[in-house]
């Protein structure tokens, strides 16, 4: 088995592999999720230099960070959710640390999201995808690729008077999903569901059903274009946080070149 | 007629900016009256309450009665110049720099003589208007005014001096989502002001109003964030030495008091309202500070827009009245630090905004946007350091003035 690791690290090494680095920068500007202004929000991320090689720290510069536990490129946990709150091991501390590696599929939805901002994963694009590269298999990362992460500004949000506008799953796409008892799922836009999410029966469908099902999340992706529909390698450990919901991550994917 | 100020050109970028001196700062305890009376725009002198003599210069014990008893009141304005002279020659530096200066002997309809400096447009024999103005020391000084001015008054360069006058001047409005920042973009722009930069918080989020400013000339929106300090370094580098007045008006409210209160709200509050008027003034008043004697757009003053509530709170608007409280004690320390160099802070004290949707539910009156443009651009001209807006503030700063404790019992022990 050492020989098997041992060749992966080779492969890295020698350029056979390749990591994609599938993060966003941690930056001020980087929008997060709006709710409305009447419930509490999401912190923006936010650094104040606590020294800078002067007097407050001759040597070294370091600062402190603000930030939400859903601040830019982030996991979400089970208990992120109401329906996920009772589910066992469901904060960031408690998951099992081997479910943070594993397989990763990747459903190219760019063409339609690039047609329809409301662009919905839907049961016949998921089955479209399977008839290509066949059934989703268990416990692998799904993750929905929609090229909006190249978006800059306002028209990331695309935010209109009638809540925002970005692409997601429907319920019946995540009850296939789960169906297919998949580890987790992942998106390029600002939460793992639709602008208009809240207007599905259940609301927030992907959050709701997959969080109840003790499944993970990962939003704001970016680089999903760079990976193969099957066969790369998922990396993304959330922060080891006390009763964490959720946590900004490096997400990583391992790839052959 | 007062001669026009032209519009000042491009700096030589090799001479040296002039160091801002001031004139001469000592006074009385009780000289420092005059100051609190200049600051709030107020006409008055000391008024025994025993023999109601009116006092001037100002002192400890009557001129007439030796009581001690001697009140702050305001008192007719008008008065007459007795005599009139220029003088010629200083050892201070301040009047050295601004050579001839001419002073003159007003008598005032309320009784007392007094010294005071003259505006270009008054001379002896004439019925003047006198006002107390602050000085580029902060402290209070008499000035005599022509009863109706021209259109060009505010040019002299005595009264210019004694006034944070946006003509010609560049403004920085820190945050351009406020509900105030568009009605003040345009009040500025009337009173003269070369150009107007507005801060952007979170560009990332659409904002409808935004396009009301598009197409308004030398009016710029530029990304500016008080919560973010990086955001605030970097604005204050590229048009740090360029902002001659800058007016905060970023703020955060969210009802709700203290027991039962989100902390989150309370912490955001904190971060806008005072963490970040000090984010503000660590990058753009070391600038301001080091122009205040810089030709005819030298750096004249930085405006901090306040929640009357800041003096005294309302107990349903607890963590936000806390922020307020907060910025109110940076503004004052602000004050203090910009004494050596010139620089007005001045606290504009609002009530409630028509519109603002975090007031939705108060009864009138409320505050317009226009209203708060108004007043604080005549408050800049008249160089005030405390200006209030709307009836509310009005009210609520002149019981504060009166008895802070009074009015504490009546906001919150169910007084009138």
């Amino acid at each position: 088995m050492s020989a098997l690791i041992s060749n992966v690290a080779e492969a890295l090494a020698s350029g056979a592999a390749r990591i994609v680095d599938l993060t966003h920068t941690l930056d001020p500007d980087f929008p997060v999720i709006i709710l409305p202004p009447e419930f509490g929000q999401c912190a923006r991320f936010r650094m104040e230099e606590v020294s800078a090689y002067d007097h407050r720290g001759p040597a070294w510069k370091w600062h402190n960070l603000t930030l939400n536990e859903h601040t830019g490129t982030h996991f979400d946990a089970p208990s992120h959710w109401v329906s996920g709150k009772d589910v066992p091991n469901g904060d960031v501390d408690e998951i099992d640390p081997s479910v943070f590696v594993g397989p990763v599929v990747v459903i190219d939805c760019s063409a339609g999201a690039a047609k329809d901002d409301d662009f919905e994963l839907t049961p016949a694009v998921i089955e479209a995808w399977e008839v290509e590269h066949g059934t989703i298999p268990a416990d692998a990362w799904v993750l929905m690729r929609t090229d909006w992460s190249k978006r800059r500004g306002a028209e990331y949000l695309n935010m209109a008077e009638d809540g925002p506008h970005s692409p997601g799953p429907t319920p019946a796409a995540i009850e296939l999903l789960l169906k297919r008892d998949i580890r987790g799922f992942g998106t390029e836009t600002v939460g793992t569901d639709a602008g208009q999410g809240s207007h599905y029966v259940p609301p927030y469908p992907a959050h709701y059903l997959l969080h109840g099902a003790g499944k993970f999340g990962l939003q704001c992706l970016c680089n999903l274009d760079l990976l193969p529909a099957t066969g790369a390698l998922l990396i993304a450990p959330p922060l080891k946080i006390k009763g964490g919901t959720g946590s900004p991550l490096r997400v990583l994917a391992m790839v052959m070149s | 007629m007062t001669t026009p100020l032209t519009r000042p050109s491009k700096k030589d970028p090799q001479k040296r900016t002039l160091v801002p001196v001031l004139p001469p700062v000592a006074r009385s305890r009780a000289a420092l009256g005059l100051g609190v009376m200049a600051a709030q725009g107020r006409f008055g002198l000391q008024v025994c309450k025993d023999c109601q003599a009116i006092q001037y210069p100002p002192r400890d014990a009557c001129l007439k009665c030796l009581s001690a008893d001697l009140v702050w009141q305001d008192v007719a304005s008008e008065g007459t110049i007795m005599a009139e002279t220029t003088i010629r020659v200083s050892p201070e530096p301040y009047f050295r720099e601004r050579m001839p200066w001419r002073m003159g002997a007003v008598q005032l309809a309320a009784g007392p003589t007094v010294n005071c400096h003259l505006h270009g447009e008054v001379g002896r024999g004439d019925t003047v208007r006198m006002a107390l103005k602050l000085d580029k020391a902060g402290q209070g000084v008499l000035i005599a005014l022509p009863l109706k001015g021209s259109d060009l008054m505010q040019d002299d360069l005595v009264l210019r001096a004694m006034s944070s006058d946006p003509k010609h001047r560049r403004v920085l409005i820190s945050d351009a989502r406020s509900p105030v920042a568009l009605a003040l973009t345009q009040a500025l722009l009337k009173a003269g002001a070369a150009h107007v930069f507005l801060g952007e918080p979170e560009a990332w989020l659409a904002w409808p109003e935004r396009a009301a400013f598009e197409g308004l000339v030398n009016v710029s929106i530029l990304p500016l964030d008080v919560t973010d300090a990086s955001s605030v370094t970097k604005l204050a580098a590229e048009i740090g030495g360029k902002v001659d007045i800058l007016i905060n008006t970023a703020s955060y409210v969210r009802p709700g008091g203290i027991m039962g209160n989100d902390t989150n709200f309370a912490t955001k509050s904190f971060e806008v309202n005072t963490i970040g008027l000090m984010r503000l003034a660590q990058g753009f008043a070391p600038g301001m500070t080091g122009r205040a004697q810089d030709d005819t757009n030298s750096a004249v003053a930085f405006v901090n827009i306040l929640s009357v509530r800041a003096l005294s709170p309302d107990a349903n608007y607890g963590a936000f009245g806390a922020s307020q409280a907060a910025a109110h004690s940076i503004s004052q320390s602000l004050r203090a630090e910009f004494r050596t160099s010139g620089l007005r802070m001045m606290n504009v004290y609002i009530g409630p905004i028509e519109g603002d949707a975090w007031f939705q539910p108060l009864p009138p009156p409320k505050v317009t946007p226009n209203a708060i443009a108004r007043t604080l651009v005549s408050a800049l001209v008249d160089g005030l350091e405390e200006a209030t807006c709307g009836d509310i503030a009005r009210d609520v700063y002149a019981r504060w003035r009166a008895d802070a404790l009074l009015l504490e019992r009546e906001m919150t022990g169910g007084g009138s």
